[in-house]
């Protein structure tokens, strides 16, 4: 299956830069048209600067079905026309690249920044000056507007909600971010350097694990390094116990916002415990240190494999009572059904990923559709729901945490013998590009990583999943109770630092 | 509701002893505050400088390490050729002054209680605001897992509250992003006086990973004063609950761990 005139590559794979077509913006602009209506989806879409001024943009399309990726380019200027009206799940990559690189999406139905990063010198579209302009606005005698944030009421990060309601129901909620811009992406370009693996780790902190591993991929991929089959394992270790963390985590917090009080703190300390986990391996709660270009930092004694053998025991076993009395409990189940849907089909149409995906029935999971590392040598059933609801939301992550647990107990059972790092030498190939793909506890990162003619990075490109779904929270209020905010929100639980980057 | 009963017999008391009892075991390979044999250093050697990625090492005279840069990734540890830097499990971190995170050959200043009228007002009971500014969510996650059963830092008349003005002061986290600062800026102006602010973290210390990014102002002290640091990248829990109880009074005349 190829995506027509693209070129085919598979996830962690580099190839030459030159062997990436590039079209012109017609041709590209139809091909990723055509492949989104025939089982592909975009996976990221960005511009990397030329040095004749222009803007090269570069589509990564993934076949969730047939595990293939395929990479495509064009050349733009000033502006070209929009892909969203036909392709709705790039409109958020388009306003990205607006803002980024000051070319215009002719024709987007809703062209703002995202992040409210400073305007480029010369540039031609007049943006509104921060987050809290121009919100898309219900009018009417008895309609009114909410405003919360970018400061919440909560400990979690800033970011700003616009509701317009009738009463208790939303019509509208339209979400500004860009609060956490700390400059990700720009710091990244010619690199690798010492500072590299550190915004990795720190680009959204509570995936450390999960952005370090497509980091280690994508360097892996160029530098043609195979990782050792213990690093790999100890990798995917660290991954489910980030994914059982924070999924933990999360249905304490569900249980918390529908006022079901003995779930959320139980689940509020065993998340604790699991991070406690991965503090074992590496010293980290969050998984600081643990991945390194090359494979892992740490190996594991047998002594420290039981320990978190017995780890691993202890918190399944007292998240199942947890759990259990979650699911049981009538009251809990009636907050939950039938509110903040997302059908199936709006799911596809704006590409969410992850867990939000899987709830929706879409059976879309990296580990599965886009094997690496560990994944390619076991496999992790994947669930999926219907209702696309926040009871699904939770169900997912529920069901996730059972077969995470298990994986993490096969793999420390029968952890592969040798070495868990090989060496990683810099500089890199030269003119290259590599896609990684890893699945998040939130869903799929990209990573794309372009290198020059001095092996550094041109280009650093990050998608974090929450990029996808922000969008879909936006949706799945319409025409909810206001007061269903908070538990709709923690039922996707984005990231923000790693929206804004 | 019988389950829920027995269910919470199961789960049982969690609630750690500390600072009553001794604190929890940290993990072996747990990366505490750092120490330095200098006596070790050659003469001109940078080694540790070098690889530092925020530029916490000063070697210009003695090895001295800025605790408000640094993320505790080791790098110095593994580049230093005498073996003379090693991360130690010592949980103990926190500062009152800015200074007192530059890590010498002398023994640490640790934060020392509030004096005088701040003390009366706020030692048995301290209500603060967590503003995140550009934080990664990892010391936010850490702060916030005070307040579960484990730790349980009501206990102290500790309380995350929910609007500036129900507060005595500020927990920050983050660099302070560019987009951040008026927020900031407006909620620290929303708590009544006399109030405090407690960084937690590298990044609000002194903007960790994003040093020097334009897209941020190096941490809380460039927009607010500041009366904790609690260094680290994220900071242990029992870092955190270390400077808050130092600061509100509650760690006096104890045994050293």
């Amino acid at each position: 299956m190829t995506s027509g005139p693209f070129a085919d590559l598979r996830n962690s794979e580099a190839i030459p830069t030159a062997r990436v077509p590039v079209l012109p913006i017609d041709a590209f602009r139809r091909a990723v048209i055509d492949a989104t209506s025939g089982g592909w989806r975009v996976s990221s879409l960005f511009g990397v600067p030329e040095s004749d001024r222009s803007l090269r943009l570069f589509a990564i399309l993934a076949h969730d079905e047939h595990g293939n990726l395929s990479v495509g380019a064009a050349k733009v200027r000033e502006s070209y026309e929009s892909l969203t009206p036909d392709c709705p799940e790039v409109h958020w990559f388009e306003r990205e690249i607006a803002e980024q690189w000051g070319v215009e999406p002719r024709g987007h139905p809703r062209l703002k920044p995202i992040r409210y990063q400073p305007p480029r010198a010369g540039e031609r579209w007049e943006r509104p000056p921060s987050a809290m302009t121009d919100f898309f606005r219900v009018e009417g005698e008895e309609v009114h507007e909410v405003a919360v944030g970018p400061v919440h009421a909560g400990v979690i990060e800033p970011g700003h909600f616009r509701f317009q309601c009738f009463g208790e129901e939303v019509l509208h909620l339209e979400i500004a971010l860009g609060y956490q811009h700390r400059g990700v992406e720009r710091a990244l370009v010619g690199g690798p350097h010492k500072r590299t693996i550190h915004y990795m780790e720190t680009l959204a902190g509570d995936t450390t694990v999960g952005h370090a591993h497509a980091y280690g991929q994508a360097v892996e991929a160029i530098a043609r390094i195979a990782v050792p089959p213990r690093g790999m394992a100890i990798r995917g270790i660290g991954l489910e116990l980030e994914r059982i963390a924070n999924h933990i985590g999360d249905l304490g917090a569900m249980a918390g916002d529908v006022g079901f009080l003995p779930t959320a703190s139980y689940c509020g300390r065993i998340r604790g415990d699991i991070l406690n986990l991965t503090a074992v391996i590496c010293g980290s709660r969050f998984g600081r240190g643990l991945i390194r270009p090359g494979g892992a930092a740490f190996d594991l004694s047998d002594d420290l494999l039981r320990k978190l053998l017995a780890g691993v025991e202890s918190g399944a076993r007292d998240l199942a009572i947890a759990d259990r009395l979650f699911w049981g409990s009538a009251s809990v189940m009636a907050r939950i059904e039938g509110v903040g849907v997302v059908p199936m089909d709006v799911c596809e149409e704006i590409g969410l990923v992850g867990p939000a995906a899987r709830a929706c029935g879409v059976d879309r999971d990296v580990r599965k559709d886009h094997p690496f590392g560990i994944y390619r040598y076991t496999h992790i059933p994947t669930c999926t729901w219907s209702a696309g609801d926040v009871f699904g939301r939770a169900h997912i992550r529920s069901i996730e945490i059972q077969r995470s647990f298990s994986f993490i107990r096969e793999q420390l059972e029968a952890l592969p013998i040798g070495d868990v790092r090989a060496e990683c030498s810099e500089p890199l190939a030269p003119n290259r590009i590599a896609v990684s793909l890893v699945e998040g506890w939130r869903g799929e990162i990209c990573h794309a990583a372009v290198t020059g003619e001095d092996g550094r990075f041109v280009s650093y490109k990050i998608v974090d999943p929450s990029f996808h779904n922000w969008f879909g929270l936006a949706y799945a209020l319409r025409g909810q109770q206001i007061s269903d905010f908070p538990l709709c929100n923690k039922s996707f639980n984005l990231s923000y630092c790693g929206h804004d980057l | 509701m019988i389950r829920t009963i027995l269910a919470r017999v199961r789960q049982g008391y969690r609630t750690t002893e500390y600072p009553k009892g001794p604190p929890p075991v940290l993990p072996e390979r747990f990366r505490g505050r750092p120490a330095v044999d200098a006596s070790k250093c050659p003469d001109g050697c940078r080694e540790c400088a070098a690889a530092c990625p925020t530029g916490a090492i000063d070697v210009s005279a003695g090895v001295r390490i800025d605790l408000g840069k640094c993320l505790f990734c080791t790098e110095c540890e593994t580049a230093c050729p005498e073996k003379a830097i090693h991360y130690t499990g010592d949980h103990r971190l926190a500062a009152r002054k800015r200074e007192d995170l530059i890590l010498g050959a002398e023994e640490m200043q640790l934060a020392e209680e509030l004096s005088g009228r701040l003390r009366t007002l706020l030692g048995r009971s301290l209500n603060l605001r967590v503003v995140s500014a550009g934080g990664c969510n990892a010391c936010e996650a850490d702060t916030n897992v005070l307040t579960t059963v484990g730790w349980d830092i009501g206990r102290f008349g500790i309380r995350y509250v929910a609007s500036p003005r129900h507060a005595d002061g500020l927990l920050l986290t983050g660099p302070v992003t560019e987009n951040m600062r008026e927020a900031l800026r407006k909620t620290y102006d929303a708590v009544p006086d006399p109030k405090i602010v407690i960084a937690v973290g590298a990044c609000a210390i002194s903007g960790g990973p994003y040093i020097d990014h334009p897209e941020q102002q190096n941490g809380a002290a460039s927009c607010v004063p500041v009366d904790l640091f609690i260094p680290g990248c994220p900071p242990h829990p029992l870092t955190i609950l270390d400077g808050l109880l130092r600061l509100i009074g509650r760690l006096r005349r104890r045994r050293r761990p």
